[in-house]
């Protein structure tokens, strides 16, 4: 049935789309190898904007990002990499574990837990991001990686991630290692857990785009470069007038690439990530 | 067996954390919302119960409201093009396309960039004398004159809309792609067969097909964008005008900004009844189709 005009315009059609998604990146990361701020000015207003031909290709702007010392790039990464880990690895722990005992244990009250944690998917953050700023205030947690960290390590949403993938493992196999006298403990450290690893990898995902990119707790809780993370450094490098566009984009390429590398090396597991959000709400 | 104890003993950490951290601000979030509660409290003001005033200065305050529309506002324009440019781009990708997985990796990279990367960029784009300016007046012969994107108070808003749907679209790309996958093949067969043309084919047998994927895709999408905050702040910081002042900004200038936590409180309580609503009507919906079926 398909004739080929079809198809010719499915092709056009599809890098059409192409072009409107990595037209932005394009400008990301030529605006970035610019060192000539008024030539980045002109090239706005045209294609230009897009590109950087190989022999005006140049580090400074980089170079100058990396030798800021209002900015520290680099600092706030490693402060972004030390929330983003700490929450990822301590979270995955901590919500497995309840999922486990919600989906693979039978108990008092188990039901009425399953309820309470499906039922707290949707309070969003936005919603509490006032009275926890003022609970943070009183035992003294603001500007701290604390105060970024441990609120966000249990986590609903990855329970029920969990929850859903272990309900679906037979429970044959965890009922043979309970009668050959295996603990709980174990059954879920030897036996669950390493079936569970595209699911980890989908927790891990999630979590880490979300707090990566985090904005407004961030906002009201840090204050400093001592503990800010890079996405609010970079809003404030680009608030600070005049914006230096190639410098502004050359932390804005430092700041996407460990994720874009990420990315493209585990991407199968961001698209399955997605699909496992999918069924939130 | 002691499973009791040892079940309650793994569930402890993420109920005691989730119970702290989610739990108790919200139930201090209603609490507050009675109250005239200060973020810096002042010593020779106690706190004292207000009853419902806070909610009536809301009700009354121009400014709640107002973010209430524009918040309506931006999740009515983007909703639709997010979900159509979602559907489309998995129907491409969902076709015989050759080097379908490449697009596909293409099309999915603007979600794991950061919203402040993305604003960073298209900030630029945005400029007096940046490239949309410049295009619109190439295509025009230098008739349109250039459009302050950002500033305007009829253009601000869109402006928002392209590029949340830009960074946000691969989301609802790859939940389709999942749902337009579980359509069965015969239907599409027969439809051939029946000599259906590829337009009739789409409204006969793709759109009826994705309709829990429609309602999950619309839904989730909306509470994406009821939360919208990041972009505004560093765009447009609610102007021009308050045109994008959103409701997510309206609590954060509320209570961190001015310290008026009571306040902030009670509009927090009615964001979260909102959103509360959102996804009740969601589950409403899908439980119907189930009983249909």
């Amino acid at each position: 049935m398909k004739t080929r005009s079809e198809s010719l315009l499915l092709n056009i059609v599809a890098i059409t789309v192409a072009v409107f998604v990595l037209a932005p990146l394009f400008l990301m990361f030529a605006t970035s190898l610019k060192s000539d701020e008024q030539q980045i000015l002109r090239d706005f207003g045209n294609a230009n904007a897009f590109w950087v031909s190989p022999w005006n290709m140049s580090l400074d702007n980089f170079r100058h990002v990396l030798n800021n010392t209002t900015f520290p790039v680099l600092r706030y990464m490693r402060n972004s990499g030390i929330v983003v880990v700490s929450i990822v690895v301590i979270g995955i722990f901590v919500n497995s574990l309840a999922a486990f005992a919600l989906a693979r244990m039978n108990f008092k009250g188990r039901n009425l837990a399953v309820l309470f944690v499906i039922t707290l998917i949707i309070v969003p953050t936005e919603s509490v991001a006032v009275p926890l700023l003022l609970m943070m205030a009183k035992i003294g947690w603001v500007d701290s990686f604390k105060a970024q960290i441990v609120p966000f390590i249990a986590h609903p949403f990855s329970i029920f991630l969990f929850y859903q993938f272990f309900a679906a493992i037979p429970k044959d196999l965890d009922e043979a290692a309970y009668v050959e006298g295996a603990s709980r403990w174990r059954i879920y450290w030897s036996i669950i857990m390493p079936l569970s690893l595209p699911t980890i990898a989908t927790v891990a995902i999630l979590q880490s785009l979300e707090y990566w990119n985090a904005y407004l707790w961030p906002l009201m809780v840090t204050r400093g470069s001592d503990v800010r993370p890079v996405s609010l450094a970079l809003a404030q490098f680009f608030g600070t007038p005049p914006p230096i566009w190639g410098e502004v984009m050359a932390f804005s390429v430092l700041m996407s690439l460990p994720i874009l590398i990420i990315y493209l090396a585990f991407q199968r597991f961001f698209i399955q990530s997605a699909i496992g959000s999918g069924i939130k709400g | 067996m002691n499973n009791n104890r040892t079940a309650w003993t793994m569930l402890a950490p993420a109920i005691g954390m989730v119970g702290l951290f989610i739990v108790f601000p919200f139930l201090m979030s209603v609490y507050f919302s009675f109250t005239d509660q200060r973020l810096l409290a002042n010593a020779n003001v106690p706190t004292e119960f207000i009853g419902l005033r806070n909610y009536q200065r809301l009700y009354e305050d121009g400014v709640f409201q107002n973010s209430f529309f524009r918040t309506a506002t931006f999740a009515i324009l983007v909703v639709p093009l997010q979900c159509a440019m979602g559907l489309a781009a998995a129907m491409l990708i969902n076709s015989k396309l050759p080097m379908r997985n490449a697009f596909r990796t293409i099309y999915f990279l603007p979600t794991v960039m950061s919203m402040v990367v993305v604003s960073v960029i298209w900030a630029s784009l945005y400029q007096t004398e940046g490239f949309f300016n410049s295009t619109l007046s190439f295509l025009s012969l230098g008739t349109i004159p250039h459009v302050d994107w950002l500033a305007n108070e009829y253009i601000a808003m869109p402006a928002l809309v392209l590029l949340s749907a830009w960074q946000g679209f691969p989301f609802q790309m790859i939940i389709y792609l999942a749902g337009l996958q579980g359509i069965n093949k015969e239907t599409y067969e027969a439809a051939q067969i029946e000599g259906a043309t590829r337009w009739q084919e789409f409204w006969h047998v793709t759109m009826p097909g994705l309709r829990n994927t429609h309602i999950l895709v619309g839904m989730t999408t909306t509470i994406f964008a009821m939360k919208l905050f990041t972009q505004v702040q560093l765009l447009t910081q609610g102007g021009p005008s308050d045109v994008t002042d959103t409701m997510v900004r309206v609590i954060y200038m509320t209570g961190f900004k001015r310290g008026e936590v009571g306040k902030a409180a009670a509009a927090s309580v009615i964001f979260f009844l909102l959103v509360l609503a959102i996804s009740y009507i969601q589950r409403k919906l899908v439980k119907e189709e189930r009983a249909i079926q």
